[in-house]
């Protein structure tokens, strides 16, 4: 009996801070009004909804948030994996751990610090740009070069600095490569404890039947990764309508909503237009349609690894 | 180990290919410290800044003079010491009757826990939670929400539930309580989890800048993040600028304020750097959190 006293206070956490608010989602079925509260809003039925699934808005956000997520998957997912395969190659211990030390560094940073510093890396001044204009120099240099040893006339690139963070496309490339920045280190972290589970004896015996460090990368280390690759690649599938919120807010401005805008940015723009319940609304679908994912995927995870690797 | 000409040359262009990842992954840190020290005038250069070319601390000087960033680090040092030690209480407070495979009625006490980790209100419902209960501008907004979840705690049950029943039943014959049991030796025996989990609870609280942003309008109860969004993201700096001392004007940029407000919220996660490693690669193995 002791024991149920004890759960009491964090049961009442749970009732207020995670119950109340999904009881909360009726006001996706309300027009909801300030001044009557949630309980006299008048009921509004599917209207929010249908008006939300109509708003070309909300379809644009919907759009780029699976568009996004689906570039992270296919290059945030790969690097961590491709990182570890590398750093398990190297043999000196020191280095390894300082590599390590580093590329695991940003992710203890927040978005807004992180936001701050890549605003200025990739701003037109900024080095990345200044890179650009000593690739676009050497280009240059070498066109001249041609056109004066082959009397052609090749047109010079003009030097215009990449707008980054103003151009839809760049955009995402920055979305994605920081994106990496921040998290390559601490995913890889997951792929070099299963890699440093593998018995040495297997590598000595592959050694022995003359076979080279590529072919026992391919037939010992990435078979034994397998599982967890799959694993966390389902997972991260269940994970698709988060598209990385503190990221882009702290990146994205109104020129790039056409490429940037996700539904938790839409959610919270609404909501700060008091649109209650249509924003209500489109963090009820993101909720539900996110809930599914996470069971199906947990179901498939549990069948493939039998049991083990499911979250719960 | 035999190795041949390839394998010798693949090992040196691994060593060099890591080594350039790990710089390029370090330099916009270093980048934006360097530019934290120019003068105005060497700021204002395009220029890759692998060095100050003079020392200036003007921007520091500026930065260390508003009032606004010692609010914001008193506020964020604040949430972060009371917010990470009341979840640690509440998360073993929850996680310890859970581990017990006697509790009455456990399988449903479990699903409602485990339900609130793959479905939420979402957004707006918790908004107007948060208002009705009278948490808009109050500090209490950092913490009560944050208060636990239900991963921690299901963490934490399973660490508890390594720990050797015997233990429990000795002291409940020597008339202990079952907080005190939890209290005496429960918690002193899982230090090395309830380490990760304080880790994990102190970077969510030093990094959080959401809530802030959203709940509270009050300026004396902001955290050190909003100052940081709202100098570096929205380009603020005359905020900082307000009570400057006219003759240091020539000696920076909005930039190199900017560079050093990043660099004075950096330096404490960098001083606890090697602590915070050493426990999140512990906590990464804990993977799952099924029974």
């Amino acid at each position: 009996m002791q024991l149920v006293w004890m759960l009491v206070p964090v049961l009442l956490f749970f009732i207020i801070f995670s119950y109340i608010p999904m009881c909360g989602l009726i006001i996706a079925f309300k027009d909801y009004r300030m001044d009557l509260g949630i309980i006299h809003s008048p009921w509004a039925g599917l209207a929010n909804l249908s008006e939300l699934l109509q708003a070309f808005e909300f379809r644009k956000a919907l759009t780029n948030t699976i568009i996004i997520s689906m570039l992270r998957l296919s290059f945030g997912f790969v690097a961590p994996v491709l990182l570890a395969l590398l750093l398990n190659e190297i043999r000196v211990t020191w280095y390894k751990r300082t590599i390590q030390t580093i590329v695991y560094l940003p992710y203890f940073f927040s978005w807004v610090l992180l936001g701050g510093i890549i605003l200025t890396v990739f701003s037109s001044n900024g080095p990345m740009n200044l890179v650009y204009m000593l690739l676009l120099d050497i280009c240059n240099f070498c066109l001249g070069q041609i056109n004066s040893l082959f009397g052609t006339n090749l047109h010079h690139f003009a030097f215009s600095p990449i707008q980054f963070m103003t151009n839809r496309h760049w955009f995402l490339f920055v979305l994605i490569l920081t994106g990496i920045w921040q998290e390559v280190g601490y995913s890889a972290i997951i792929y070099l404890a299963a890699l440093a589970g593998i018995p040495v004896e297997l590598y000595e015996s592959a050694n022995v039947d003359g076979a080279g460090r590529w072919h026992q990368t391919i037939h010992i280390t990435l078979p034994v990764l397998m599982p967890t690759i799959v694993t966390l690649f389902l997972l991260r599938l269940g994970q698709i309508l988060n598209a990385g919120f503190d990221q882009i807010y702290n990146l994205y401005n109104p020129i790039v909503y056409d490429s940037a805008d996700i539904i938790d940015t839409y959610v919270l723009r609404i909501l700060q237009n008091m649109d209650f319940s249509l924003a209500t609304a489109a963090g009820m679908f993101k909720s539900i349609i996110g809930m599914i994912l996470i069971v199906t995927v947990n179901m498939i995870v549990n069948k493939y690894t039998k049991g083990e690797k499911g979250l719960w | 180990m035999q190795t041949t000409f390839s394998e010798k040359t693949f090992n040196y262009l691994n060593f060099i290919l890591l080594g350039g990842i790990a710089i390029l992954s370090l330099y916009p840190f270093w980048y934006i410290l360097s530019l934290s020290f120019s003068s105005a005038a060497t700021a204002t250069q395009q220029s890759l800044h692998l060095w100050p070319k003079e020392i200036c601390l003007a921007s520091y000087r500026m930065v260390f003079s508003d009032p606004d960033m010692l609010t914001g680090y008193t506020n964020t040092i604040i949430r972060t010491v009371a917010g990470t030690f009341l979840t640690m209480l509440f998360t073993c407070l929850g996680a310890y009757p859970l581990s017990k495979p006697y509790l009455p009625y456990r399988k449903c006490f479990m699903l409602f826990v485990l339900i609130t980790m793959i479905f939420s209100g979402g957004l707006v419902p918790i908004y107007l939670l948060i208002k009705n209960l009278g948490l808009i501008n109050n500090i209490w907004v950092y913490i009560l929400p944050l208060l636990t979840n239900a991963f921690n705690i299901l963490v934490v049950k399973n660490f508890f539930q390594s720990i050797p029943e015997s233990i429990a039943e000795s002291a409940r014959i020597d008339g202990a309580s079952e907080l005190r049991i939890l209290f005496q030796f429960y918690m002193p025996l899982s230090k090395p989890i309830l380490t990760t989990v304080a880790l994990w609870t102190a970077v969510i609280h030093w990094n959080m800048w959401f809530d802030a942003m959203i709940f509270v309008y009050d300026n004396k109860l902001q955290v050190l993040q909003t100052f940081l969004q709202r100098i570096v993201i929205q380009g603020q700096t005359s905020l900082i600028e307000k009570g400057a001392i006219n003759y240091d004007i020539a000696q920076y940029t909005s930039e190199t304020l900017k560079a050093a407000v990043t660099v004075v919220t950096i330096v404490p996660i960098l001083l606890v750097y090697p602590f915070l490693q050493k426990y999140f690669i512990k906590g990464i193995m804990i993977g799952s959190v099924k029974e």
